[in-house]
């Protein structure tokens, strides 16, 4: 076993094994745990953004409204790490972690940052559609992951 | 009213250049110290005349250097925040010193040591460190590990080349741009690296050599990312008027700009949440605009460009947002030749730049546009009279400046 756990190939070892919630993100964490992907959404002018923050950076108001979110998206950008920055990972890589863009907000302000897992990462590419999947790390935390909504 | 003119560097010194951990039993300060000494005697100064400090990425602390050099008085010390974005910046805000009377004679420097540390995260055990970083070490963060990093740390994307790559792989899917584009930047600031005695490269690079080269990080192979190197370079700001009367050939600041859009803020290393038209770029097109507004000149004016190149990819992005080619071209820009030393419309990185010569964070660039402006480059631009140099793209400042003989 490495430092890292038992590794799968494609995907990134949850190295973070608890959230470290404040009350900002709670209820991102509380809906993790079920399965469920939700933002926070402005509640003055209906702007998402995540990670969830103090102030809306269109309107600097502070209050939100969580929404549930379908969990579906695209691929925005990506790489394929082939190379371990840690020899432990080798057996992890090569892996594919990106930006994805949720179905459901405006896109740039919401965007999540993931390891797309289940992809061939010869072919993978921008504009792919991708679902979320939730690991669950333990009973406090389920880390986001996306895989490939098959066409 | 702008500081167009009003200061000149006068004096570059550093270190020879080394291979990662290669300069011990050198220190960061110990070569900090012998590159200020090297570029006051470049402009026939001395520690004497020394009084202001203006850095970027907190590269020494000021205090301990006057201490050991005996600099009677310091006048001046400023850091521009963030990282290496600042190299180029550092330069207008020595030059805003001297010219409103805060100090006589501004020291700007980088030292790096890469022994213990590696820039980029790749340190033993120091993942975890690396992906908390930017928030854990902010003073109001309290310590400890942020309540947003759950949202990205166990995503696999942890160093610099895994965000550059980002960039680069929505810039081939937008415009076209092919890692051919990208070697054609390896491979012409390696020939300008061969004939230089300071660069760490100079073995030849082929096409072949290139694509046989293992992958990193889809986009970037092996040969996109600058190398990690150990070294210290130093150069000497004073007021236009002093300038003159000095050692060396006064080089002038004719125009200087930090800063970036505030979406692009700290976005490439942390959540990416820069909107569509800044996030394919390098992060420059403000800086670019306020540059050559203060210097009062186009980019058709700069005779030789030495852009901050971490990553191949992002050359091709600054020649596109420093105007010397329309946005989206700047592939097809360089594949046609037009960055070549001798041949090329614009020469860039004619020392060979971070990828092939020497990656001391930004400085080595400044050296390079100093000697070309004093006619004593290695790779001599015939009749060289104005060079760009640029810091970042990094999280905001990047920065440029704009130099003149």
């Amino acid at each position: 076993m490495s430092t890292f756990g038992t590794l799968t190939r494609g995907q990134f070892p949850s190295i973070l094994t608890e959230t470290h919630a404040s009350p900002m993100t709670q209820p991102f964490w509380d809906a993790a745990k079920e399965d469920r992907l939700v933002a926070p959404k402005c509640a003055s002018c209906g702007t998402f953004r995540l990670p969830p923050s103090p102030y809306c950076f269109v309107c600097r108001q502070r209050d939100v409204e969580w929404v549930e979110l379908p969990g579906t998206g695209a691929i925005y950008s990506f790489t394929v790490v082939r190379h371990p920055l840690h020899p432990d990972l080798a057996d992890a890589c090569p892996y594919v972690s990106g930006v994805v863009e949720l179905d459901g907000t405006q896109g740039a302000g919401a965007r999540m940052l993931v390891n797309i897992i289940g992809c061939d990462p010869d072919t993978v590419k921008i504009g792919d559609r991708v679902a979320i999947t939730w690991e669950h790390v333990n009973d406090e935390m389920s880390t986001p992951r996306f895989r490939p909504i098959p066409a | 009213m702008t500081i167009k003119d009003k200061a000149a560097i006068v004096g570059v010194g550093a270190t020879p250049y080394y291979k990662r951990g290669q300069s011990y039993p050198e220190s960061e300060f110990s070569m900090a110290c012998s590159a200020i000494l090297s570029a006051l005697d470049d402009a026939g100064l001395t520690a004497d005349d020394l009084d202001g400090f203006s850095i970027y990425s907190n590269s020494c602390d000021p205090a301990a250097i006057a201490a050991e050099l005996g600099v009677p008085e310091v006048r001046w010390a400023t850091t521009l925040t963030s990282g290496g974005g600042g190299c180029a910046g550092a330069l207008g805000v020595a030059a805003a010193a001297v010219d409103a009377g805060m100090a006589t004679t501004v020291v700007t420097l980088m030292t790096l040591q890469q022994l213990s540390k590696r820039l980029g995260g790749s340190a033993v055990g120091g993942m975890l460190a690396y992906a908390l970083m930017s928030e854990s070490s902010s003073p109001y963060g309290g310590g400890g590990i942020p309540p947003s990093a759950a949202f990205t740390a166990n995503n696999g994307l942890l160093s610099p080349g895994h965000s550059f790559a980002q960039i680069a792989s929505r810039h081939m899917h937008l415009y076209g741009t092919k890692r051919e584009h990208f070697a054609e930047v390896c491979i012409s600031q390696r020939e300008n690296a061969i004939k230089r005695p300071t660069a760490l490269r100079t073995e030849a690079l082929t096409l072949d050599d290139y694509f046989n080269a293992r992958m990193i990080s889809d986009p970037l192979c092996l040969f996109d990312y600058t190398m990690e190197s150990d070294g210290a370079v130093a150069v000497i700001t004073v007021a236009a008027d002093r300038a003159k009367d000095l050692r060396q050939p006064p080089v002038y600041i004719m125009g200087s700009a930090h800063g970036g859009s505030g979406r692009w803020g700290p976005a490439l290393f942390r959540y990416f949440q820069t909107p569509d038209d800044e996030f394919t770029s390098s992060g420059h097109r403000p800086v670019a605009r306020r540059v050559y507004e203060m210097a009062g000149i186009t980019p058709s004016d700069v005779d030789v460009a030495l852009l901050y190149d971490h990553f191949s990819p992002m050359v091709i992005m600054q020649l596109e947002d420093y105007g010397f080619c329309p946005i989206g071209e700047g592939g097809p820009f360089v594949a046609d030749g037009n960055i070549r030393y001798k041949t090329g419309t614009i020469p860039v990185n004619t020392h060979g730049g971070n990828l092939s010569e020497a990656y001391i964070i930004g400085m080595t660039h400044v050296r390079e546009a100093v000697e070309q402006l004093r006619g004593t480059a290695v790779n001599q631009v015939e009749g060289a009279e104005i060079a760009l140099v640029t810091g970042g793209p990094a999280s905001l400042p990047v920065s440029a400046s704009i130099l003149r003989k």
